[in-house]
């Protein structure tokens, strides 16, 4: 086995326990039985009748239910907004859960998360306002307290729909709340929580249930392989930002549900000389920076992949295992010629990850294996990356199409080309037609270039669906290419709505931009 | 009656200031109840429903073996178990609540199942096996004119003769635009609980703009007198018109339940249920023929529009009407022929929508104008300002009525200095010469939105005010409140006509048994009619308790005042609250009933001639965008409005009302597509494929200032304008700029074919057709 993640989980001296414990309104809750799909929502209303936290969409788009998790990280109370409508109630383990009806302090005065929305006129219907409350309630809580700025405040409520408002309000009072350091109840009580939460061990493995239904919750490696060989038709669940569907909207029923997301090897990121190695079930908000590191275009399109809950929720390596033609990782992940790391029971293989992706609903995943690791090479000096994102909506949608692109050029000469596309087949899928054609051109050769770009014709027949006709696709697809060179061959071209490149800024907007 | 409305403006308290909605506290604490927070009752169960697979055909067999043995499941309705009319439509009978043979639209209700869990009822419905005799269905409106499918007969507005005047004009233009539907994505989906009582009585909680309509249904389908139902809604989680017409059938189905069962029942749509199966605003397409002079001004227009109803009739004949009524927008048509016609489609049945028809109306006439700015080689807004109505003259609508508080002017010529259009009509041209990828366009439009029921008998309402011992207050109208802040301005003008701090007025549940025959909170006119009802129920008890406090004080009434809590007469005082203590005991009513219906309108609909509205809501908006012209992108860089409310009675809900109905219009025109299969199916039936606006769509140069004009020249309540709905059409800047921007790609000479909503897809259309023009 390749020891390139810091081990793999040692078991020896791990127990398990039969029970869920998590932290709610200062009480712990335990629990032994209970439907291995249950949801978060499901818990709180129907279990619980605790109805502030609003189901909008029953799919994590809304943003309707959002709740609060806090867990210890780093010695900290990190909080997080997540969609409690998709999430399983399994989940919870170790963390504290807070909802819209916690947030009040000892007098039921307003969390400046509540006050702030309420003074601005920024709830009308006031549905969706218990969702934002909590959005903006981590928000108050971010790592960094400094100053917010309004990209900051827009991503933190890319996944809060309000039909009523027109948002203005909701962004002032974002303003309002984030304008002083956090110092409410929860700052106060914060060391009180981390007692709390760490008389919940959660070095155990959690299993909940029978050898025929269980939600299991393993904390090593070990445990996950050898309880997925054991059970290879359980599902394995690591963000459940799809899963979480399958149960609310197929109505398909799972008796064995795994969650990886404690296991611990599989949730850190390293960076070595050569690059970053990524667990599978790290969530993209954790692997934000790592990758915009790597290019700040990976960066953008990790702000814009689902929202700040689906971003808490969501991991690269769910975004990959679940063959999603249109996931939005993996086109990128191909192009900077990125390799996964599968395991089963004790034997582990690397390959190349567009080879992952055999056809639609097909990928090369073995019975019992799952995705452990995704390792991406950095890019070389003379390696240059785009990466483009077309949806209907700017924010907190689903591609239509996604060109990712490396180029090595020397000279202005195009000497290596790796281009990616989603949506444009039943797969993420290379051009290689085009990558071909692009081979010596120099990119002042804009005739040149513009006919090898053309050669996505030959690569791609994109189908017609409620996001895009197979017309637009090839076009936008050809339009991201012609971008990218464009920008290569002159790096300050005005040539983006957003996400600006850093050569692209200029010192100061010209006054006709307004 | 006219008389004892006219108002005079005494020391207000409450009204005209920007006071925060009534539930906002209750908003962010999640203490609002919504109808599904509601405490559950005993044995509550639960339904789910089943919708047709197929968009056109028959019924040939249904099998719900399978439904009925999952666990849990205790009934499955049909359409044999209604026992009234199977029909919950509005103004036809042609909505049933249960098709038992017909499929009209994919999705529509075949049976519903109950259980004890919702869960339950939603995996045992998915059991049932239907089989279907599949029919072509008519998808399009081009299926529909081909199959001269209709729902309702054309309809024809026409002033002066402008067939032959189209022949003489020295321009002439034809074109065509493309208007999408929309779904009102209300945050709360449609729900209704029911509970039985005795003797046939029946409670629903129902999430609706139209409490009346709902009972009324409700007692059509149970086949029982309208007084054994109660309908009643606290709040609701958004509406947007969806709530208007689109309540009554699950209310319906949960009152069968109910009755069927004994037990309190419960339907709550899954989201995905709930787009597929309600109706949305109508797709439309508007061809047009214009004729006009050197200057651009109309001088004769054909205008035909033709609107995808979906499969029944519902509101549409209102809708399309309405249409009409604003296919001049603020422009004068001096020989104007507005023809329309109500296609029947295979599509869930189209309804009621912010703007109810008027913006499909609207950006008809101002796609016009624009063909005509682009033929002309002139600034759009030239041609905008050139086609104004006048005061005296050029003044009168296709419908003959005299327009009579025209300050579109006035508007337009404050926004235009304001939002420094014509210098930055100039920065964009310069910034487009030098950039050959990313092109920027800039628009301004106005608005001019007429003000009433166009059907006549909803122009009335009825309140209830209540004045308790302690000298409490509660008010209960017909309106409903969906976040508009309706509650909280009745409230405030209640208060004020009492003399006393708004803490003391408490607004209650909109319920059918307090106030009887309301008409839909709808048309913008929810505070028009109910605050005035208010008003008056308030007027009568304060009557009696000025009549009262003169003996007392032994003062002519005329004397006594209501203020700052306290009631004065000569030298004397009394608190509100001790006054009222006094008039108890002296067994003075203090409750009271009051009414009002909408003065001065009219109209003939056979002749097409009357006047519809009572008054017109006017704005205007200015927008720039930018586009990409390689993926069709587009952001909007800056927004100003300008919008008139009359002499606002809450300016904070009203600047609410402004951008979130311009963000919901710009929603409309760019992001929300509705997007159905060959087969008919809807396939953006959830947020995850229908967009609506986020918060980074909202551009961060959003200007927005209340009109500061000299108030509604009608007297309607403290001279306010309805807000509801006008400021969703304002986004038409929004259209206008991007087409503005592709525009520049053939040196703005043709209007570019660009569809609504202007997703990326259709910007990209539109500048491959420009860029075709000049290659």
């Amino acid at each position: 086995m390749k020891d390139n993640l810091r081990g793999t989980g040692d078991d020896t001296e791990r127990t398990t326990t039969s029970r869920l414990s998590f932290l709610w309104r200062g009480e712990l809750v335990e629990l032994d039985d209970f439907e291995p799909t249950t949801t978060i929502l499901e818990f709180l209303r129907e279990h619980h009748f605790a109805t502030g936290t609003k189901e909008g969409c029953n799919e994590g788009d809304c943003g309707a239910c959002t709740i609060v998790l806090g867990r210890p990280e780093n010695g900290k109370l990190r909080y997080r907004a997540i969609n409690a409508c998709i999430q399983f109630l399994g989940t919870l383990h170790g963390a504290q859960l807070l909802t819209v009806e916690d947030l009040q302090g000892d007098n039921c005065e307003l969390h400046p998360a509540q006050a702030t929305i309420a003074e601005k006129h920024a709830a009308q219907c006031g549905f969706c306002t218990p969702g934002f409350v909590m959005s903006l309630f981590a928000l108050t809580h971010r790592d960094n307290q400094n100053a917010v700025s309004r990209q900051i405040i827009t991503d933190a409520v890319a996944g809060n729909l309000c039909r009523c408002t027109g948002y203005r309000p909701i962004i002032d009072a974002a303003f309002a709340a984030c304008a002083k350091p956090v110092n409410d109840q929860f700052s106060k009580n914060e060391n009180d929580v981390l007692v709390k939460l760490a008389s919940i061990d959660t070095d155990q493995h959690l299993y909940v249930g029978n050898n025929q239904k269980f939600f299991a919750s393993p904390a090593s490696e070990d445990e996950l392989a050898n309880l997925y060989l054991k059970h290879p038709d359980a599902l394995l669940v690591a963000g459940a930002t799809d899963i979480g569907l399958w149960v609310t909207k197929q109505l398909r029923e799972f008796e064995k549900i795994i969650y990886l997301g404690r296991v611990n090897s599989l949730n850190s990121c390293f960076k070595s000389e050569t690059g970053l190695e990524i667990g599978a079930a790290v969530t993209f908000a954790n692997a934000h920076a790592e990758l915009a590191e790597i290019d700040p275009d990976l960066g953008e399109l990790v702000r814009r992949i689902g929202s700040e809950q689906i971003r808490n929720s969501g991991t690269v390596g769910g975004n990959i295992a679940n063959g999603s033609p249109i996931g939005d990782s993996p086109p990128a992940l191909i192009a900077l010629d990125a390799e996964i790391e599968l395991r089963e029971g004790k034997t582990t293989r690397q390959i190349p990850l567009e080879t992952f992706f055999i056809e639609y609903g097909e990928q090369d995943r073995a019975e019992g294996e799952f995705v452990r690791a995704i390792n991406i090479p950095k890019l070389g000096g003379d390696e240059h990356f785009r990466c483009f994102k077309i949806a209907k909506r700017f924010d907190q949608d689903i591609s239509s199409v996604l060109g990712a692109m490396r180029l090595k050029i020397v000279d202005g000469t195009i000497l290596e080309a790796r281009i990616a596309f989603g949506g444009m087949a039943g797969t993420p899928k290379r051009a290689s037609n085009t990558e071909a054609a692009l081979i010596n051109i120099n990119l002042s050769d804009q005739s040149n270039w513009r006919r090898a770009v053309d050669n996505l014709g030959l690569d791609f027949q994109p189908m017609s669906d409620q996001r895009a006709s197979q017309f637009y696709r090839m076009q936008a697809a050809k339009g991201l290419l012609t971008k990218a060179l464009i920008e290569l061959a002159e790096p300050s071209a005005a040539t983006r709505l957003i996400a600006l490149r850093p050569e692209q800024r200029p010192e100061k907007r010209d006054a006709t931009n307004g | 009656m006219g008389e004892f409305l006219t108002l005079s403006e005494p020391k207000l308290r409450s009204v005209r200031e920007p006071i925060a909605h009534d539930s906002a506290n209750l908003h962010v604490s999640g203490a609002a109840r919504y109808i599904d927070d509601l405490p559950e009752p005993q044995g509550l169960l639960h339904l789910a429903v089943y919708g047709a697979d197929i968009s056109c055909g028959e019924i040939t067999n249904i099998d719900i073996s399978a439904v009925r043995n999952v666990p849990g499941v205790v009934a499955v309705l049909m359409a044999d178990d209604i026992p009234g009319g199977n029909d919950v439509a509005p103004v036809k009978d042609d909505d049933p609540v249960f098709t038992d043979k017909e499929i009209k639209f994919h999705g529509q209700v075949i049976f519903a199942v109950v259980a004890e869990t919702r869960m339950q009822a939603r995996k045992a419905a998915k059991r049932a096996k239907i089989s279907y005799k599949e029919e072509t269905p008519v998808l399009t409106i081009d299926d529909a004119i081909a199959a001269n499918s209709k729902i309702l007969p054309d309809y024809t507005m026409t002033r002066g003769n402008a067939e032959p005047a189209l022949e003489a004009g020295p321009h002439r233009l034809k074109g065509q635009i493309e208007i999408g539907g929309q779904e009102q994505f209300y945050l709360e989906g449609q729900i209704s609980l029911a509970i039985p009582g005795e003797a046939g009585e029946i409670t629903i909680h129902c999430s609706t703009q139209h409490p009346s309509e709902v009972q009324h249904g409700v007692s059509h389908v149970l086949g029982c007198a309208n007084h054994l139902v109660t309908v009643e809604c606290r709040r609701m989680g958004g509406g947007f018109g969806g709530k208007e017409s689109q309540s009554g059938q699950w209310a319906a189905i949960a009152a069968l339940a109910a009755l069927k069962t004994g037990k309190a029942c419960k339907i709550r749509l899954d989201r995905d249920d709930d787009m597929i199966m309600t109706g949305k605003r109508h797709p439309m397409r508007c061809d047009y023929d214009v004729a006009f002079d050197d200057n651009g001004v109309i001088q004769a227009i054909v205008m035909n529009y033709d609107a995808d109803c979906g499969c029944s009739a519902d509101l549409s004949g209102g809708i399309v009407d309405r249409t009409m009524f604003h296919a001049d927008n603020c422009y004068y048509l001096d020989q104007s022929l507005i023809n329309s016609r109500r296609l029947m489609t295979n599509k869930v049945s189209n309804t009621a929508f912010r703007g109810f028809g008027g913006p499909q109306g609207m950006i008809g006439i101002e796609t016009v104008i624009d063909a005509i700015a682009r033929n002309l080689g002139r600034d759009p807004l030239d041609i905008r300002l050139a086609n104004l109505y006048g005061d005296e003259e050029r003044n009168v609508t296709p419908y003959h009525m005299t327009v009579e508080d025209n300050i579109a002017p006035e508007i337009i010529k404050d926004l235009e200095a304001s939002s420094d259009y014509r210098v930055r009509r100039k920065d964009i041209a310069a910034f487009n010469k030098a950039n050959p990828i990313l092109k920027k366009g800039l628009a301004l439009t106005p608005i001019k939105f007429g003000i009433s029921f166009t059907v006549m008998h909803l122009n009335q309402a009825g309140a209830l005010v209540n004045v308790y011992r302690d000298g409490s207050i509660t008010i209960n109208h017909g309106g409903t409140e969906m976040g508009q802040g309706l509650y909280i301005k009745v409230a405030q003008v209640v208060a004020d006509e009492f003399g006393v701090d708004l803490d003391r007025v408490k607004i209650t549940a909109t319920t059918t048994d307090k106030v009887p025959n309301t008409s839909p909170t709808a048309a913008s006119s929810g505070t028009d009619l109910n605050a005035m009802a208010a008003l008056a129920a308030a007027r009568k008890i304060r009557k009696k308790l000025s009549e009262f406090s003169a003996e007392l004080f032994k003062v002519p009434a005329s004397e006594i005042s209501f203020q700052d809590n306290i009631i004065r007469g000569g030298n004397q005082q009394l608190s509100f609250d001790d006054l009222v203590h006094k008039a108890y005991f002296a067994r003075i009513g203090l409750s009271d009933t009051g009414f009002y219906k909408t003065p001065k309108i009219h109209y003939d609909q056979e002749a097409a001639r009357g006047r519809p509205f009572y008054y017109f809501s006017y704005g205007a908006a200015c927008s720039e965008v930018t586009i990409d012209t390689l993926t069709g992108e587009m952001r909007v860089d800056r927004v100003d409005i300008l919008h008139d409310v009359g002499h606002s009675i809450n300016p904070a809900m009203d600047i609410g009302q402004i951008e979130g109905g311009f963000v919901q219009g710009m929603g409309w025109v760019t992001n929300e597509e509705l997007w159905w299969d060959d087969k008919g199916a809807l396939r953006t039936h959830a947020p995850s494929t229908y967009k609506i606006p986020t918060a980074f769509d909202v551009p961060e140069d959003f200007r927005v200032a209340l009109h500061n004009g000299a108030g509604n020249v009608e007297q309607a309540i403290y001279r306010s304008k309805a807000v509801g709905e006008p400021p969703l059409m304002l986004a038409i800047s929004v259209f206008a700029a991007i087409s503005d921007a592709v525009a520049s790609l053939a040196d703005y000479k043709s209007l570019p074919p660009l569809q609504l909503p202007a997703t990326p897809e259709n910007i990209l259309n539109a500048v491959n057709a420009m860029q075709g023009e000049v290659s």
